[in-house]
């Protein structure tokens, strides 16, 4: 038997010398490793359309956070059409973010698979003045809140002042009619009105909904079981929408994400577009590269209106955001302590600082916040969240309503009929499927 | 001699020497060898099979098990019109994709057959298309049928051949060409390099002779190559056939299966069921429809190319 310096020995001696301690020390020790010991929390949400937010929740909202807290914020950012094929296969393997900052009314649709974090939204709702009606509507299931409201993308619309000047709009059009005859001579000098109908989760719904209402066209009763699209209201708003898109819209609109708009409206090749204030706060970000045809920086001649009236009135679908913890997350305790937070008033407020004005809190407190008196242009968003509706209007906007929007119903009743399907065939073929859904068990 | 010998076998020793015993029979032997196979098509293939067949079964939304509902599902998306949709853009898609990837396919390999200049060189560059990956390249493509900024329609006006933008990607039909074109073009190396192969099988004293004998070019491909190249074209074509039917990645980037659903094919439909809405179960249906399709053209062709094999 020989007592050299065998191999075994060697990667021992190795071991230890690399300052790891060697796996024996770590279990005589009988704790982690220092590396292991801190909780970290993996919070995804959607690539922000202000990428500066992004940096700061990235450096020094996660600095603090480890100061604050003593957990390691991991924040990842994906693409917002992403985001549910992610929380799919995360439910489904017991294993992901912790933390998701849901879309929409996203929350009813995971209700059965989020933590209990009530307590913390009714803290915080107490704190900041109370949440804006929506969140009753997307986040909550009458009994319990099933997230922590976060904010309010506010959805209006950005349009190019000067060119509705020259066409007779000093100010903006009050009723679809009159966009329609606006975007109709705007269109004739190559500057449409662009808008999404595709498949993507703001600017599809954001307009296709409230559009809907506006003519007094509804997906259901206030029962929200009784399906009631099919109606008249519904057929004249489809057949209307056929002229508008065919005389007023760039028709490329049909294959458009949520970010083909923005760039666009920036290249001069719309005039108007429902959006979030990304694209104004995009030219100011960048004068020099956004100009207009007279070499003036575009920031100047962008204004923000509301969406038009139609006969049954004005309406709006703001894209309400929503902190779920995950009931999967083995750091619940981290979790709940990091909402409470990171929802504070403190904290959120750098954020909130940073979005300029593209999202608003989701409690009423931040229409106080000094930020609005620095630039009238933004003065549109402040209160833009009272206005707003959610889908499943007027019934709840439960799971079912969440369906609805997750298979683009009603987006398709309107792109189907602006490719030339009767309005009448595509109003029936989207009240069936609305019928197969809710009338569902 | 034999005491120590005896006294050194222990019971690990017997024990080994059983084994080996064990394995000098052929069918433990065989059963020894594929049981890693098994394991893995078990994990990876069955497993999966199964569990999509029993999730298709129930009721099942993300975070709810669900309960059994039979064959409800199915019954459910035959009456799905975009469902019925899909299944015509999946044919649709898979022949006329496949017709035109065998034609430029072969008509490229029998060039690249010749021998000339740089041939190494164009046969690896040919391959191009089908190395990168698939959604890199088809975000390129995205980018060039884009409704505002395609470089496609600047080219086209630029030369006077258009007035107006075609809206590629928001035309039902166009979106449809513009998918089939991006996957043609990403196709065709395959079919190419992979018959290319098959040629260079072929001995060319076949071709000599039949020149002897007087036949022209088209009858000598006719005659000779085309019988000899069959029993790989239709391998080629197999594999291509179940990779097309079952095509996501393409449309997803692309299109997402817009515009208003015209370009959705199974596998892009069961993802927007499943995964973009939650309904796991209708999702798995989805899925699942694809399979009688996909085993009854495995089966026609593999007995097929038995035939031609044989003959």
């Amino acid at each position: 038997m020989t007592h050299g310096i065998g191999r075994r020995r060697v990667l021992t001696v190795a071991g230890t010398a690399a300052g790891t301690g060697g796996l024996a020390t770590i279990l005589a020790s009988a704790r982690a490793p220092a590396y292991a010991q801190g909780t970290t929390i993996h919070w995804l949400r959607w690539n922000d359309f202000v990428p500066a937010s992004d940096q700061l929740l990235r450096r020094e909202i996660t600095q603090e956070c480890q100061r604050a807290l003593g957990i390691r914020l991991n924040v990842e950012t994906i693409n917002g059409n992403d985001i549910q094929a992610r929380i799919t296969s995360a439910i489904q393997s017991g294993n992901g973010p912790d933390i998701v900052n849901s879309l929409n009314n996203w929350p009813q649709l995971y209700a059965q698979s989020v933590a209990d974090v009530n307590d913390i939204a009714e803290e915080i709702g107490a704190a900041q003045n109370g949440y804006y009606e929506i969140f009753k509507a997307v986040a909550h299931d009458g009994r319990r809140w099933l997230g922590v409201p976060w904010s309010i993308v506010g959805n209006t619309i950005a349009y190019r002042k000067s060119w509705f000047e020259e066409v007779g709009y000093a100010e903006f059009p009050q009723t679809w009619e009159q966009y329609l005859d606006a975007g109709k001579k705007l269109k004739a000098k190559g500057r449409p009105i662009g808008q999404t109908l595709g498949h993507t989760f703001g600017d599809a719904p954001t307009f296709t909904y409230p559009y809907l209402w506006s003519w007094g066209g509804r997906e259901v009763e206030a029962d929200g079981r009784t399906v009631v699209l099919n109606s008249p209201k519904t057929v004249e708003s489809v057949r209307f929408m056929v002229g508008f898109w065919r005389d007023a819209h760039d028709e490329g609109g049909l294959a458009w994400d949520d970010t083909n708009n923005n760039r666009a409206f920036l290249s001069g090749s719309v005039c108007a577009t429902l959006n979030g204030a990304s694209i104004y706060i995009e030219a100011q970000r960048r004068p020099q590269a956004y100009q207009t045809e007279r070499g003036t920086p575009m920031k100047d001649d962008i204004r923000h209106a509301p969406l038009p009236h139609g006969p049954d009135g004005q309406y709006h679908y703001h894209l309400p955001f929503t902190n779920i913890l995950m009931g999967y997350s083995r750091n619940q305790d981290a979790g709940k302590r990091f909402l409470r937070w990171i929802h504070s008033r403190e904290v959120f407020e750098k954020w909130f600082v940073s979005q300029k004005g593209y999202s608003v809190g989701a409690t009423t407190v931040w229409e106080g916040h000094p930020l609005w008196n620095e630039d009238p242009v933004m003065l549109p968003y402040r209160a833009a969240a009272r206005t707003g509706r959610a889908p499943g209007f007027p019934g709840p906007s439960g799971a079912k309503a969440a369906e609805v929007v997750a298979k683009y119903i009603i987006v398709d009743m309107y792109a189907k009929a602006v490719q030339g399907m009767a309005p009448e065939q595509a109003v029936r073929e989207a009240h069936e499927e609305l019928v197969k859904i809710y009338g569902a068990a | 001699m034999s005491v120590t010998t005896a006294a050194l076998r222990t019971p690990e020793a017997a024990s080994r020497s059983r084994v080996k015993g064990l394995l000098e029979d052929e069918r433990w032997l065989a059963a020894a060898l594929l049981f890693p196979t098994m394991l893995l098509l078990g994990l990876f293939i069955a497993y999966p099979f199964v569990k999509g067949v029993m999730l298709s079964l129930t009721s099942a939304r993300v975070g709810e098990p669900g309960d059994w509902v039979g064959l409800a599902n199915f019954a459910k998306i035959w009456d799905d019109p975009i469902f019925r949709r899909a299944v015509w853009n999946t044919f649709w898609y898979t022949g006329v994709t496949t017709v035109f990837k065998l034609a430029l396919g072969l008509w490229l390999a029998v060039l690249l057959n010749r021998h000339f200049r740089g041939k190494a060189f164009v046969r690896a560059f040919i391959l191009l298309p089908f190395i990168i990956p698939t959604v890199l390249s088809t975000f390129a493509w995205k980018w060039m049928f884009d409704p505002t900024f395609s470089v496609l329609n600047w080219t086209f006006y630029k030369l006077g051949l258009i007035t107006g933008r075609i809206n590629w990607l928001g035309d039902p039909d166009l979106a449809m060409v513009s998918v089939m074109v991006v996957n043609i073009w990403r196709g065709v190396p395959f079919y190419a390099i992979s018959l290319l192969a098959g040629l260079q099988t072929i001995s060319p004293e076949l071709h000599e002779a039949a020149a002897i004998d007087g036949a022209r070019p088209w009858q000598r491909f006719w005659h000779v190559t085309w019988p000899l190249l069959l029993p790989v074209t239709m391998v080629v074509v197999l594999f291509s056939v179940i990779q097309t039917f079952a095509d996501f990645q393409l449309v997803y980037v692309l299109t997402g299966g817009g515009p208003a659903n015209a370009t959705h094919l199974f596998a892009t439909y069961a993802y927007q069921i499943a995964i973009g809405t939650g309904l796991l179960s209708e999702g798995a249906a989805i899925s699942l429809a694809m399979f009688p399709v996909l085993f009854l053209v495995v089966v026609v062709q593999l007995l097929y190319i038995r035939r031609v094999e044989t003959r």
